[in-house]
């Protein structure tokens, strides 16, 4: 038990060495060498990369519930998204007058719906500390209600994992919907600049790129203490057997709560990172099928090792983009065939290929809640 | 020459005795309609109102309208149609097609003001006179608006021969609005009285003005009275329609979960593909009619046990090559069969295109079956909801009469324990699996009759199917059928008020609320198979 904290400590260290080495030499590589040079990488590769990072946060997000606290959540899309419309719609906010009709204050969606003020909601997210705080509270919020009712009642297994579906299956047919006040079909877009600085520059890719590797060392780093800590081990237990650990004297559904809202938060942090990199937020990033693909790189990378997590994003974001550029039609066959393939014959994904023998002990009760 | 024409017409007529249209017409008349005395057309009308022909009505209909001409150098009377700067003609008798000519060889059978009323009064003569009641009908609608006096005493004459309900009807509706106008205060009241619980939408009308107009308070309180009588009959088939609609709705969730019941609610299988499998029963119906495009309504019938076979082969060969090496790790199993939902919605991409097929629907599917004025049903909804109660009463058949059934609820409760017994538990699965998949083929079916036909289907259905069977009760027949109809009045009932989207919205927070109220939804199983 020791020896294996420590080599995961090791492991740990080992990744989050890299992560510096990569944020930085990106960073000057970008910013410093000419754009001919052989070691050059171009901003569109910095905005591609730092996508991934937020979705590798977005995936140990997804893994410290599944892996270590065996909820398989179909829904952690919907704190990615709302965290990601938060930050939209600080972005809004500062497009100010630049928009198509120009006014200083409504949006241009709300102009177009000929709304003569703003809607209440969207007060105070001129502030950037504002949308910062709600950032995490938004999603950390509906987590915790959410988690609240599901957890006191011991809504578990399956029947958890279909209701997080439909929270985000609701969320999205909500935001599809013009009265909510968030652009409904086409989301948020057209933004201009973050704290001043344009969005569209180099020195701002950049820095969104650090702010996001920074992101998931800090998430990394978090989640790992938790995982370590007593309140890690808790979890596991949880996990493996939640009857038991109630029987102890535990309160199970205060465990489940706040790691379930934490992660809620992380996943939100990821969504918020990720909207200025892309550039838009649409309902459709509430689609359950998204939230199932998170879970794939979960699965694929191999849950209940944080690093995993990461690993999986990274690879089938990668390939995502690969094969939707090379063969569109592809793609779906690719990920429906990986999605069988890992469940049936790499249930504990890539890193499982490489872990010693005397973890399979532990890996196994993994695969059987 | 055109004399002798039209007399050696006439005698080959009388000769063969033959009923062609236009027969009818005597000679004398048509010359009358070319005569430049409006006197000597108002005759002509005259006769023709007498013959009571087809012919007769399609040249007064023409003429009405302007578009019947003669020709100038033979008289002979023609309908036109105006195709650029020339004119089309055909014979007003025969029909013939005699071609496009110069507007100036022809002239027009002119009419003034007094003959078009006289025209219009034997056009509608001529239709409630008409063989078909519908027409009839329609003609004396047209009437309520106004009606001249001479027209009710003719209407109640009408109405003494008059033998369809809905026309007599029709006809004392007429009656009691001219009534309404009348000052006699006896006749206004018991005009009021016949239109009490009338509920076509030009009544309220009439009453509301009446109620405001009349001057006589007792006339005014017994417009109020019939008015509210209507308005509450008026809301109760609002809502009698909104739960039609809703029944609708719900009895397409139920069938839509019903094979999930069987796959999730009693073998415990999560099967994210379920929708795709509806979705293939959809494409097995498009297929089908292309093989067979003259016999679309056959060709449904074919497809229902087609799509049966080709979702429950689907079915058993994911069971085969997937599922049954998951059984226990329910996770695992959503992930997996999430996976082959992917691939078989790109499968149908890459086959058929990403775009919708059309559907069509057999003849006795499409119209509505009217029930009043306020309420019709359409065929196809009504349909499909007895399509899925008998398919709800099949399925329930098999699983409470059949020796397969009793192996199913036999594993279901305690696998090992049926093992024991001897119930052949793989293949038990097998049958199961596919008799699942092959249901949701079957509501493929009938949904490729009122969605459209695509690949994605089946995304649109798959999580509103596992709602109904969580919310009715894992393992509960009865309960995904219930809750499919409940879900679906529900919804219908907030729609009015709140939007279709906010309306599904609620509803899918309401199951969200309710499964933590009761984790184990409606009916949850009781017993010792309720354990795990």
């Amino acid at each position: 038990m020791i020896r294996k904290i420590l080599q995961n400590h090791l492991h740990g260290r080992i990744f989050l060495c890299l992560l510096l080495i990569l944020t930085l030499y990106v960073a000057f590589a970008n910013l410093l060498l000419p754009s001919d040079h052989l070691l050059y990488v171009s901003t569109y590769t910095v905005t591609l990369l730092g996508k991934y990072l937020t979705y590798a946060l977005l995936a140990i997000a997804v893994d410290l519930v599944w892996g270590y606290l065996g909820i398989l959540s179909l829904g952690h899309g919907a704190f990615f998204a709302l965290g990601g419309y938060v930050m939209g719609m600080y972005l809004m906010r500062q497009v100010g007058d630049r928009g198509v009709y120009g006014n200083p204050l409504l949006a241009d969606f709300m102009v177009f719906l000929n709304w003569d003020s703003l809607p209440w909601f969207w007060l105070g997210f001129d502030q950037f500390w504002f949308a910062a705080i709600m950032i995490m509270l938004v999603p950390g919020t509906l987590a915790f209600v959410f988690g609240w009712f599901a957890f006191r009642s011991r809504v578990t297994g399956v029947y958890l994992s279909i209701m997080t579906q439909a929270m985000t299956y609701a969320l999205m047919l909500a935001f599809f919907r013009n009265e909510m006040g968030f652009g409904g079909n086409n989301g948020l877009t057209d933004f201009k600049d973050l704290l001043g600085f344009s969005l569209q520059s180099d020195s701002m890719r950049v820095g969104l790129f650090v702010s996001s590797a920074l992101a998931l060392a800090l998430g990394y780093w978090s989640c790992r203490a938790i995982v370590n800590s007593k309140l890690g081990r808790v979890s596991v237990a949880i996990r493996d057997s939640e009857d038991r650990v109630r029987f102890l004297g535990y309160q199970v559904d205060h465990f489940k709560l706040w790691v379930f809202t934490f992660s809620a938060v992380l996943a939100g942090i990821a969504g918020a990172l990720y909207v200025p990199q892309v550039g838009i937020i649409n309902p459709s990033e509430f689609s359950p099928i998204n939230s199932i693909e998170i879970v794939v790189w979960v699965a694929v990378g191999g849950r209940a090792t944080l690093l995993g997590a990461i690993l999986g994003a990274l690879m089938v974001n990668y390939a995502k983009t690969y094969f939707t550029g090379a063969f569109p039609e592809i793609w779906l066959f690719a990920l429906g065939g990986l999605f069988i393939a890992v469940t049936l014959f790499a249930p504990r994904g890539v890193l499982g290929f490489f872990q010693r023998q005397d973890n399979r002990k532990s890996a196994n009760q993994v695969g059987t809640e | 020459m055109p004399i002798i024409l039209n007399h050696s017409l006439i005698f080959l007529l009388l000769l063969f005795n033959l009923s062609v249209s236009g027969a009818t017409v005597p000679n004398q008349t048509l010359k009358l309609l070319t005569s430049s005395s409006f006197d000597d057309k108002a005759r002509a009308i005259e006769q023709l109102a007498q013959t009571g022909s087809e012919t007769s009505e399609r040249l007064l209909n023409a003429m009405a309208q302007g578009d019947l001409y003669y020709v100038k150098s033979n008289k002979r009377i023609v309908l036109t149609k105006n195709q650029d700067s020339k004119i089309q003609l055909t014979d007003a008798m025969t029909g013939e097609d005699l071609g496009l000519v110069s507007k100036r060889k022809v002239k027009k059978v002119s009419v003034n003001n007094k003959l078009r009323g006289q025209i219009s009064t034997v056009i509608s003569n001529f239709k409630l006179s008409h063989l078909d009641a519908n027409i009839r009908l329609i003609a004396v609608e047209n009437l309520m608006a106004d009606a001249s006096p001479e027209m009710l005493s003719q209407l109640q004459a009408m109405k003494q021969k008059e033998s369809d309900p809905d026309v007599i009807d029709a006809i004392d509706t007429v009656t009691a609005f001219s009534q309404l106008k009348s000052t006699n205060l006896i006749q206004q009241l018991s005009a009021i009285e016949t239109l009490d619980g009338h509920l076509n939408a030009e009544v309220l009308v009439r009453l509301k003005q009446l109620n405001l107009s009349s001057s006589n308070a007792s006339v005014r309180l017994a417009a109020k009275k019939s008015i509210s009588h209507i308005e509450s009959k008026v809301s109760i088939f609002g809502h009698l329609e909104t739960l039609f609609f809703g029944l609708s709705l719900g009895s397409i969730l139920a069938l839509a979960a019903i094979g999930l019941a069987i796959t999730f609610g009693v073998m415990g299988v999560i099967n994210m593909a379920h929708g795709e499998l509806i979705m293939i029963g959809a494409y097995t119906t498009y297929v089908i009619q292309l093989l067979m495009p003259n016999h679309i309504a056959a060709s449904l019938l074919v497809a229902i046990p087609a799509a049966f076979l080709v979702s429950a082969l689907v079915g058993i060969l994911i069971e085969r090559s997937v599922i049954r090496f998951l059984y226990g790790r329910p996770l695992e199993t959503l992930l997996a069969t999430f996976g082959i939902s992917l691939f078989l919605q790109q499968a149908v991409r890459s086959i058929f295109s990403p775009l919708n097929r059309p559907v069509v629907s057999p003849e006795w599917m499409s119209g509505s079956l009217e029930i009043n004025a306020l309420l019709s049903i359409t065929y196809n909804r009504l349909y499909i909801f007895f399509f899925c109660l008998t398919i709800f009463a099949l399925l329930y058949l098999i699983m409470t009469k059949t020796s397969l059934g009793l192996h199913v609820r036999a594993i279901s409760q305690n696998r090992s324990m049926a093992r024991a017994m001897g119930v052949r538990s793989q293949w038990v699965d097998v049958m199961t699996f596919g008799l699942g998949s092959g249901i949701a083929g079957v509501a493929g079916v009938a949904l490729s009759q009122i969605t459209n036909v695509g690949p994605n289907l089946g995304q649109a259905y798959i999580v509103d199917s596992f709602m109904v069977v969580v919310f009715g009760g894992v393992g509960n027949l009865w309960g995904t059928l219930i809750s499919g109809l409940t879900l679906g009045v529900v919804g219908k009932f907030l729609e009015p008020a709140t939007g279709a989207v906010l309306a599904k919205v609620l509803v899918l927070l309401f199951i969200i609320l309710y499964i933590q109220k009761r984790p184990r939804g409606m009916f949850p199983q009781k017993g010792r198979a309720a354990g795990q």
